[in-house]
C-alpha cells in the first residue's frame, strides 16, 4: 500500500504542475509588467554607470543567430549570419567604423592614383594570423585567386562581387587562364596593387566586405578546413572556438590580433535559435543582451507592446534597403505605365507603416534608399524624392486613361504574390484592400515557398510580385544597375536604353557629380516616367538592446560588428 | 522465427528502394534549385555549379549516379553548409535528437504507465479522473503551446530553468516535458484501457480466488498482461521521438535533426534531403521491426508468420 501513495502523489505533483501551466495564458499581462519593472531598475542602475564607464569584469556577450551560419569560409559566405560571424573572425585591408568611414585595417595606409583606378595598399607589418603567422599582401592575392579561380569547388557565388578589379571577371569565366594579368599584385610582402577596371568610388568599402577577407594558406589542400574551428586560421579580432551546429557558437578574443587593446569582450557567445518569441523571452530573461535583426528577429505583433515597455532599450536603426512590389511589364495590364502608375498612387504608405510593419520604417516614394552615399552628403539629401504624389482622384483618372489605351473597359483578373511570411501577408492584405477602396480593383494574393515564388518571380510568372533589395556597397549603383535590360536581377523586364545608357556611363565615368546626375536620371526614369516597381518602405532594423552593451556598430546595410563592443557594470 | 526476420529484412529493402526513388524525383520536381536566392547568381557561376555538382545531366544519370554512391555508404556533400559531409551532419545533429529523445521516451513511458495503472486501478474514482483529464490535456494542447507555456513560467516567471539552450542536464528538463506530454497522455489511456480489462478477466479472478498476493497478482499478470498494447505503440512512439521535433528544437534551440530536416526542404539542399531521408526510412523501419519482435517476447500466444506479414 506504500507503493500505491507515492504513486499517488506523484500524479497529483503532476496534476497541479499541468493546473498551474494550462492557467498560464490569463497571467500572461501581469507576468509581462514585472518583467518591465524588473528590466526597468537594471536600465536605472544601467544609465547611473554610463557616466564613469565602468567596465563589467564579466566581458561575456550574449546573442542568438536564427540560422546556422552556413559557412565560416568568406570566399563562400553570402547571408546576413556569415556576414556577422566572418566580421569577428577576419579582417579586410580596411575596416569600417561607427562613423561609416573606412579606417585603417589590415592596411595601415594606402595611395588612390589620379584616374582612381589604381589603388596601393601598404599593410601593417605587425597583422598576425591566429596562429601567429604575419599576414602578407600574398595572403589577399591567394584569397581573391581563390575566389575567382574557376576550378575552385563549389564555385564560389559572390565572385562577381570582385569584378571591379581588372580581368577579373574574364578569369573568372575561363576567358583568360593567366592570373597574373588580374589586377592583382604583390609587389613586396607588404605591399599590395590594385587594378580596377573602371574608377570605383566605393572600391575602398568593398574591401571591408567579406569576400574580400584574406585566407591562411593552410587551407590550400584542405576543402574541409571551414567546417572545424580548429583548422580555421584567421586574422580579425575573435576565433571561433566552437561549432555546434544547429546549437550554438561561441568566440573568443584573439590574442595575436595586431589592434588586441582595443577589444574588450572576452567571449561572445551565440545560441542558434530560429524562433523570434524565444528570443525577445530569452532576452527579457536576461540570457541575451542583444535580440531582433539583422541575426535574429522580434515578432511583429510584439513590437508595438515591446516599445511601449522598453522604451530606453528598443533601438529602430535605419537600413538602406527597399521593400517595393515588382510590376511584371510584359504582363497584362500592367504593361502600361499609367496603369502601373495608378496603382502606385493609390496606396498610402504612412498608414501601412504605422499600422502593420510598425518598426519605425520609411515610406518610400524611390528607390535609393537614404543612407545610401551620393557625391557629398548622401544621396537622398542631395536628389529628394519627387518623382509622384499618394493621389487617389488623379490615380482613377490614369487608371482609366491608361486601361482606354489598351481599349478595355475592366481589367482582367490580377494576382499579387509574396513568400509565405505573416508580415508579407498583412502588407498585402492592407495594399490589395487599399486598391479595393480607392481604385475598385480585386486584386487576389496568393503565398508561395520561398524557393517557387523565386523561381516564378525570375522567370517571370507574375503579375505583381513583393521584392526587397539589400545594397552590396554604399552606392547607387547597386539599385541602378538591377534594371538595366542584361541584368539577371530585372524580373520586371523594364527595356530601355535610355536607362542602360545611363548606367553604362555611371560606370566608366570618374566623376563622381555626374556620376549622381545619371543616376538621378535613371531613378527618374524607373520610378517616375516608368513605375516599373512601386516603392512601398525603406526598412528598419529593429532591435532589443541592453542599456549596458555598448559599442556595437550597425553599417549603412544593417550588417552588425561586435568587435568593439563591450559590457559596462550593471 | 529466422524466416521471418530474412523475409522482413527483404521488404525492408524494398520499401527503401521506393522511398529513395520516390523522394530523390519528388524533390527534383519542387520548382526551384539550392543556387537560388534574392540576388541571382550570374548565369557563367551558375552553370559552373550546375556542372560541379552534376546537375548539368539527364535527370536518370543523376539517380543512377546517387544510388552508387548511396551503396557505397556515400550520402554525399550538402550544398548549404558549405563542403560538410551529409553523414557527418546527419550524425552531429542526431546526437541531439537522441539525447533529448531517449530520456523522453524513458519519462514518457514511466510515467504514462504509472499513470495508467493508478486510473485503472481507482477506476471511477478521483485520481481515475484527474489522469484521464491530464491525458486529455496532454493530448489537445500541441507541443508548441506546452512549450511557450512552459519557458514562460518556469523561465521567465520562476527561474528555474533558461528559456533556451541545451548544454546542463537542466536545460533538458523543459524540452523533455514538452514533448513527452503526448506520449505520456497516449499512453496512459492505453495501459488504462488494456489494465481494466485484464482485471476482469477470469484468469484474474481465479488469481485472486487463489489467494495470490497482490503483488504477485499486479506483476505477473495484471501489468504483463496490460502493457501489450504499449509496446505496440512505442516502436513508432520512439522513432517519431528521437526523430527530432521541428517545433521543440526550434523553440529550445536544440541543434537536433528535425530542424535540419525541414531547413534542408526550404535550402533546397539536395544531397541533405536525401540523407535524412534515408536516414529516416531506416530508423522508422527498424523501430517497426524490433517492435514487432518485442511483442513476440512478451507475449507469446503472438506467433510470426511471414505469410501475414508484407
Amino acid at each position: 500500500m506504500k507503493k500505491q501513495r507515492w504513486l499517488v502523489l506523484l500524479t497529483l505533483v503532476l496534476a497541479v504542475g499541468v493546473v498551474l501551466s494550462a492557467c498560464g495564458s490569463n497571467n500572461n499581462n501581469s507576468a509581462a509588467n514585472s518583467g518591465n519593472k524588473g528590466t526597468n531598475s537594471s536600465s536605472n542602475t544601467g544609465s547611473s554607470n554610463a557616466g564613469e564607464e565602468k567596465l563589467a569584469s564579466d566581458q561575456t556577450l550574449h546573442i542568438n543567430f536564427a540560422a546556422d551560419v552556413p559557412t565560416f569560409d568568406p570566399a563562400q559566405a553570402q547571408d546576413n549570419q556569415a556576414h556577422t560571424a566572418l566580421n569577428l573572425m577576419y579582417e579586410g585591408l580596411v575596416r569600417v567604423d561607427e562613423n561609416s568611414k573606412e579606417v585603417p585595417g589590415v592596411a595601415e595606409s594606402w595611395d588612390i592614383s589620379e584616374d582612381g583606378k589604381t589603388y596601393t595598399f601598404h599593410l601593417r607589418k605587425d597583422a598576425k594570423w591566429s596562429n601567429g603567422d604575419a599576414v602578407t599582401a600574398g595572403d589577399f592575392v591567394f584569397a581573391w585567386q581563390r575566389v575567382l579561380d574557376p576550378n575552385t569547388q563549389p564555385a564560389p557565388a559572390y565572385a562577381y562581387q570582385l569584378y571591379y578589379i581588372k580581368n577579373a571577371q574574364s578569369f573568372n569565366e575561363g576567358k583568360i587562364t593567366d592570373f597574373s594579368q588580374v589586377g592583382v599584385k604583390a609587389t613586396d610582402d607588404y605591399t599590395l596593387e590594385v587594378t580596377l577596371e573602371n574608377t570605383t568610388p566605393y572600391f575602398l568599402n568593398l574591401t571591408s566586405f567579406y569576400t574580400y577577407f584574406p585566407v591562411h594558406k593552410s587551407v590550400a589542400n584542405n576543402d574541409k578546413w571551414a567546417t572545424d574551428p580548429s583548422t580555421m586560421i584567421t586574422n580579425g579580432p575573435f576565433t571561433l572556438t566552437s561549432l555546434v551546429t544547429g546549437q550554438s557558437m561561441e568566440f573568443a578574443k584573439n590574442p595575436n590580433y595586431w589592434d588586441n587593446q582595443d577589444i574588450k569582450l572576452q567571449t561572445i557567445k551565440a545560441t542558434v535559435v530560429n524562433s523570434a518569441a524565444t528570443e525577445v523571452l530569452s532576452y527579457q530573461n536576461g540570457e541575451l543582451d542583444r535580440a531582433g535583426q539583422p541575426n535574429g528577429n522580434i515578432p511583429s505583433d510584439q513590437i508595438q507592446i515591446l516599445k511601449d515597455q522598453f522604451a530606453d532599450e528598443f533601438h529602430i536603426d535605419p537600413v538602406a534597403s527597399l521593400y517595393y512590389y515588382e510590376f511584371n511589364t510584359q504582363a497584362k495590364p500592367f504593361d502600361n505605365a499609367k496603369i502601373r502608375k495608378a496603382f502606385a498612387m493609390a496606396i498610402d504608405r504612412q498608414s501601412i507603416v504605422d499600422n502593420v510593419t510598425k518598426a519605425g520604417q520609411v515610406p518610400a516614394f524611390g528607390l535609393i534608399p537614404p543612407g545610401i552615399n551620393g557625391a557629398e552628403k548622401s544621396f537622398r539629401e542631395e536628389y529628394p524624392e519627387d518623382y509622384f504624389t499618394e493621389n487617389v482622384e488623379e490615380a482613377k483618372k490614369l487608371l482609366q486613361e491608361g486601361m482606354a489605351e489598351e481599349g478595355i473597359t475592366s481589367l482582367p483578373s490580377i494576382t499579387l504574390t509574396y513568400n509565405t511570411d505573416d508580415n508579407h501577408k498583412k502588407i498585402a492584405l492592407a495594399i490589395t484592400d487599399m486598391w479595393k477602396k480607392n481604385l475598385g480593383v480585386d486584386v487576389q494574393i496568393e503565398n508561395q515557398e520561398w524557393g517557387v515564388f523565386i523561381k516564378n518571380r525570375q522567370n517571370g510568372d507574375f503579375q505583381i510580385a513583393r521584392a526587397g533589395w539589400v545594397p552590396d556597397y554604399n552606392d547607387p549603383m547597386t539599385f541602378i544597375d538591377m534594371w538595366t535590360t542584361k541584368s539577371g536581377n530585372n524580373d520586371i523586364k523594364l527595356n530601355n536604353a535610355e536607362y542602360d545608357a545611363l548606367a553604362a556611363d555611371a560606370y566608366k565615368n570618374s566623376d563622381n557629380k555626374a556620376r549622381m546626375e545619371d543616376f538621378r536620371k535613371a531613378e527618374q526614369i524607373l520610378i517616375g516616367d516608368q513605375m516599373g516597381i512601386m516603392p512601398i518602405y525603406y526598412y528598419t532594423n529593429p532591435a532589443l538592446v541592453k542599456p549596458y552593451l555598448k559599442g556595437v556598430t550597425l553599417d549603412y546595410s544593417g550588417s552588425v560588428d561586435y568587435s568593439r563592443a563591450y559590457i559596462l557594470e550593471h | 522465427m529466422f524466416r521471418y526476420v530474412v523475409n522482413k529484412l527483404f521488404y525492408m529493402l524494398v520499401s527503401l528502394f521506393i522511398l529513395v526513388s520516390a523522394t530523390f524525383f519528388l524533390m527534383k520536381a519542387i520548382p526551384g534549385d539550392p543556387f537560388q536566392s534574392e540576388k541571382k547568381v550570374p548565369p557563367e557561376i551558375r552553370a559552373r555549379l550546375f556542372e560541379q555538382y552534376g546537375f548539368d545531366k539527364p535527370l536518370y544519370e543523376q539517380y543512377g549516379k546517387y544510388l552508387v554512391n548511396v551503396l557505397h555508404g556515400d550520402l554525399g556533400i550538402s550544398m548549404k553548409h558549405v563542403n560538410q559531409d551529409v553523414t557527418d551532419l546527419i550524425m552531429k545533429t542526431f546526437s541531439a535528437s537522441l539525447k533529448l529523445g531517449v530520456v523522453a521516451i524513458i519519462v514518457s513511458i514511466i510515467v504514462g504507465v504509472l499513470l495508467g495503472m493508478l486510473a485503472a486501478l481507482y477506476h471511477r474514482k478521483l485520481i481515475d479522473n484527474v489522469a484521464m483529464v491530464l491525458a486529455v490535456l496532454g493530448i489537445a494542447v500541441p507541443s508548441f503551446v506546452l512549450a511557450a507555456l512552459l519557458q514562460f513560467f518556469f523561465a521567465f516567471k520562476l527561474h528555474i530553468f533558461r528559456v533556451m539552450g541545451f548544454e546542463t542536464p537542466l536545460d533538458y528538463v523543459l524540452p523533455v516535458v514538452a514533448l513527452s506530454a503526448q506520449p505520456i497522455a497516449f499512453i496512459a489511456r492505453l495501459t488504462r484501457s488494456s489494465m481494466l480489462e485484464v482485471l476482469h478477466a477470469d484468469y484474474i479472478k481465479t488469481a485472486k480466488a487463489k489467494g495470490l498476493n497482490w503483488f504477485t497478482i499486479m506483476f505477473r499478470h495484471v501489468i504483463r498482461n496490460g502493457i501489450m498494447p504499449v509496446i505496440t505503440y512505442m516502436g513508432p512512439m520512439a522513432a517519431n521521438i528521437v526523430t527530432g521535433s521541428v517545433v521543440i528544437e526550434q523553440v529550445f534551440g536544440i541543434g537536433g535533426i528535425g530542424k535540419q530536416f525541414v531547413e534542408s526542404i526550404t535550402n533546397r539542399d539536395y544531397p541533405l534531403i536525401m540523407g535524412i531521408t534515408i536516414f529516416y526510412g531506416v530508423l522508422l523501419m527498424l523501430a517497426r521491426f524490433i517492435s514487432d519482435l518485442l511483442y513476440v517476447v512478451v507475449d507469446p500466444r503472438v506467433k510470426l508468420s511471414s505469410r501475414k506479414e508484407g
